[in-house]
């Protein structure tokens, strides 16, 4: 068990380095001087190359970038381009905010997905299944943010249950912050969880093939008790491996529906800085969202020893 | 009163007939022996019993267990009777047990569900049901899981979980098939001791005549879903009646004919293995201390001559098959040389062992899994001879895989057709024609027969020994199965825990077992008529 996580760890922490140096050298060869942009288009060449040295820019790129990266370390992103306010105070913003609706929308489309899933696989190729699989292929091919309106039409302008849209902060309490992230949450959602929901089928049916499902069968147990106990948990490795892919994705990749749903999340702040050429904001949320997505895979990868005992070797 | 009747029983699967009027009945504490070739429908008669059928199967007639219309039962009744009344065993123990739970749950599960114990008890009862199938709570703690045991050991798992609660019925289907024969023969002892401390019926189910005779006290056999003849074992196979158990016990005992027997020492060596040995890093038990490799093969020599016919016999896992591999240069030995007609092959670049490879091919054990589905037999079985130093036309191509057809007893139409168009008898056959397309003068055979019905073992028997008798083709037969030994081989080595422990001439060494390895191997081997002579002298 140890050997296998030491070695995960030890991958992760490699992969995190890499990733490091080239979002360090892509942003390098990128065109556009941030000095030049700081200072704008009237500013002289002396006053730019003045700043240049201030910002440490002219120094060689392997100590730029042990710079960064120790900046990185210890929290300090560096300056805004465009705002001029420690990076880490921006992201900090926009993280409380993309957190808890990435992990709110994870939760849910788990919850969704597997009961599905296991109902579906139960009753392969009947009525209910195809019912199941149908909304499912529909909740793929339907974009989120068309969801995202109809939820809004729905519960806010209809029911006028929840805000349509907006972020009114932590310090507005725990109820109303929740509130606002609720319908973005399950516009999420429901497409993640289509997705999964049809791996974990997949994924069940192939296992509900095995002998040992038989062996559980002539032990007496019933089906659906068969389906929980003994099929679900084998079932489980593909189910993870694609809540992993599901996590990263929900975190950086909900540009959309924040903007349909006018929130301050991480996604808004990057499109917001590449547009502006604000890079090094791009960097340091880049940075931020390559370790969670490490972070994340590293916990799936321990996720899988606890689910199978082959993988933790002998004891 | 019968503790099982089948009478009548038919079932059909979508439109097609798997069973049609099928007989039976077991008595408390009677073994009964159901015997059949493959598709002949024995494990549909066992689901059917356990009603665990596929969804499109349709039976009817009449089973009655313990005065239970199984047939007409409820689910709920029949989740009661199974792993209670009836308890099942299955075929592949590899697989049978859930990767994820340990055996603790596994066997204590079934009682729990039945008997509604606690955790503690179940567990506790569990314990004492794994000390009577052989493994002790010192070796085998319940918080073992399946991987940590090897095949033997997870049956005897599989056998604890269906005997937890003292069965009446227990049904046993090719309990024993995927275990060599020392394993299979403790199985068996085991089966055979559980009918009688609890007077329990076993319905036993082998393609094997010899193991069904040794084991039971009537026996029904099956063909294509029909009973062709049932009765007390000793009398029915004493008295042969039926033309098809004829054909099946002559089957199970085929010598083919080789009239002409090769004289060892009257040639240079064909093959020329010389202290092989091959190790593997083993698992580290400590941080700090190297691992101790793994010697799978330890100091092998031995020699093959031109047309000469030589078996590797072993139990499973002795290293037959990675010696195997590193004749055929797949693998690097770690110590020793292996020769190939006087040319060392060892460590050689792949272009380099072209002509050895082009004189050596290889036969495996399943015939499903050794051809690309998605190919045509022309192609399948011209394989090989790209190893020739001028690439055949495309005419000439055809003409020798209808030739290699020919002489595995195939047509030349076969030549378009797709793997799974034939029976597995014909693709054995398909892959002997492959192995010899290039004229070989060695065929390396892993347990070539061992996944096929006595009868096509027969004659795919009696193929490999034409085509030596013919072709003056040398064989290295690796198998498990001594009767396949017996009937195939000059000489033969016995493989014990990755050294070779006897040699000799077959006939001598298998009636004369000097080594341990060896006796142990020859007494746990099925033979049909030992068996039977048993069973004679056994009635009076």
């Amino acid at each position: 068990m140890t050997a296998y996580l030491a070695k995960r760890l030890i991958i992760a922490a490699v992969t995190l380095v890499l990733a490091s140096m080239v979002v360090f050298a892509v942003m390098e060869i990128l065109p556009g001087d941030p000095a030049r942009l700081m200072l704008g288009f009237n500013a002289s060449a002396d006053q730019v190359e003045l700043l240049r040295n201030q910002m440490g820019l002219n120094a060689p790129l392997v100590l730029r970038y042990l710079h960064w990266a120790g900046g990185l370390l210890s929290l300090d992103f560096g300056r805004s381009y465009t705002y001029s306010v420690p990076v880490v105070d921006l992201v900090r913003e926009r993280v409380v905010v993309s957190l808890p609706l990435a992990l709110i929308a994870l939760a849910l489309s788990t919850v969704i997905a597997i009961p599905v899933g296991v109902f579906s696989a139960g009753r392969q190729g009947r009525a209910g299944d195809t019912l199941a699989m149908g909304a499912a292929q529909l909740g793929v091919a339907v974009p989120n943010f068309w969801f995202a309106l109809m939820l809004i039409y729905l519960f806010a302008v209809w029911l006028r249950l929840v805000p349509a849209g907006g972020f009114p902060g932590w310090n507005a309490g725990v109820w109303p912050a929740l509130k606002s992230l609720l319908l973005p949450a399950v516009a999420l959602a429901l497409p993640q969880a289509a997705i999964l929901a049809r791996v974990a089928r997949s994924a069940l049916i192939e296992v509900l093939n095995e002998d040992y499902i038989r062996t559980a069968r002539a032990k007496g147990l019933p089906y659906s008790a068969v389906l929980w106990r003994h099929a679900l948990r084998n079932a489980m490795i593909p189910v993870l491996t694609i809540l992993g892919l599901q996590f990263a994705f929900l975190l950086a990749g909900t540009i959309i529906i924040e903007n349909v749903f006018y929130l301050p999340g991480l996604g808004r702040l990057v499109f917001q800085a590449i547009t502006q050429r604000d890079l090094i904001v791009v960097e340091s949320v880049v940075m931020l969202l390559v370790a969670a997505v490490i972070a994340v895979n590293l916990l799936v990868d321990f996720s899988y020893a606890v689910v199978d005992p082959r993988l933790r070797g002998r004891q | 009163m019968s503790l099982l009747e089948i009478e009548n029983l038919s079932l059909v699967i979508g439109k097609t007939p798997i069973l049609k009027d099928v007989e039976l009945a077991i008595a408390p504490g009677e073994v009964v022996g159901l015997v059949g070739e493959s598709g002949s429908g024995k494990s549909m008669t066992a689901l059917t019993i356990m009603r665990l059928l596929p969804h499109l199967a349709r039976a009817s007639g009449r089973v009655t267990f313990d005065g239970i219309d199984i047939l007409a039962a409820r689910e709920d009744q029949m989740c009661a009777l199974r792993g209670d009344d009836i308890g099942m065993v299955f075929q592949e123990p590899m697989t049978a047990l859930n990767p994820v739970k340990t055996i603790g749950e596994q066997v204590a599960e079934g009682i729990r569900w039945h008997t509604k114990a606690s955790r503690a008890e179940a567990e506790e009862r569990a314990r004492k049901m794994l000390d009577r199938v052989g493994l002790p709570e010192t070796k085998f703690p319940l918080s073992r899981y399946p991987h940590q045991l090897s095949g033997g050991q997870r049956q005897r798992v599989v056998i604890a979980i269906a005997c937890a609660l003292k069965p009446k019925l227990l049904i046993a289907d090719e309990p024993t098939t995927a275990l060599d024969v020392v394993l299979q023969a403790q199985i068996l002892d085991l089966l055979r001791d559980l009918v009688s401390e609890n007077r329990m019926g076993l319905l036993l189910i082998s393609h094997d005549l010899a193991v069904v005779t040794e084991m039971s006290d009537r026996l029904t056999i099956l063909r294509s879903g029909e009973v062709m003849e049932a009765g007390d074992t000793a009398s029915t196979l004493s008295a042969q009646r039926h033309p098809y158990t004829r054909e099946l016990a002559l089957a199970s005992m085929h010598m083919p004919a080789r009239p002409k027997t090769h004289q060892a020492g009257s040639a240079k060596p064909l093959l020329e293995v010389e202290g092989v040995s091959r190790a593997y890093p083993g698992r580290r038990v400590s941080l700090f201390r190297p691992a101790q490799p793994v010697r799978a093969v330890d100091d092998v020599s031995l020699t093959v001559e031109p047309a000469q016919s030589v078996a590797l016999v072993g139990r499973s896992g002795c290293g037959k098959s990675t010696l195997a591999r590193m004749i055929l240069a797949l693998d690097k030995p770690t110590a020793g040389a292996i020769r190939f007609r006087g040319e060392t092959i060892t460590g050689k670049s792949e272009a380099a062992l072209k002509p050895a490879r082009r004189d050596m091919q290889v036969v495996f054990q399943d015939p499903y899994g050794s051809f690309d589905p998605r190919q045509k037999v022309e192609k399948l079985v011209a394989e090989p001879l790209h190893l020739l130093e001028k690439q055949p036309a495309k005419a000439e191509r055809r003409e020798m895989v209808a030739h290699a057809l020919d002489e595995v007893g195939l047509g030349p139409r076969d030549m378009d057709k797709y793997p799974h168009e034939f029976s597995g008898g014909q693709r054995q056959r398909l892959s002997i024609a492959r192995a010899i397309i290039t004229r070989p003068k060695l065929v390396v055979a892993d347990e070539p027969v061992s996944a096929l019905d006595v009868s096509i073992r027969a004659q795919i028997l009696d193929l490999f020994a034409e085509l030596n008798q013919k072709l003056g083709i040398a064989y290295l037969f690796i198998t498990h199965d001594l009767t396949v030994a017996r009937a195939m081989s000059d000489e033969v080595l016995v493989m014990h825990e990755g050294k070779i422990v006897e040699r000799g001439r077959t006939a001598e060494v298998l009636d004369n077992p000097r080594s341990e390895a060896t006796q142990a191997l020859v007494a746990a081997a099925p033979d049909l008529h030992r068996a039977i002579a048993r069973r004679m002298q056994e009635q009076g």
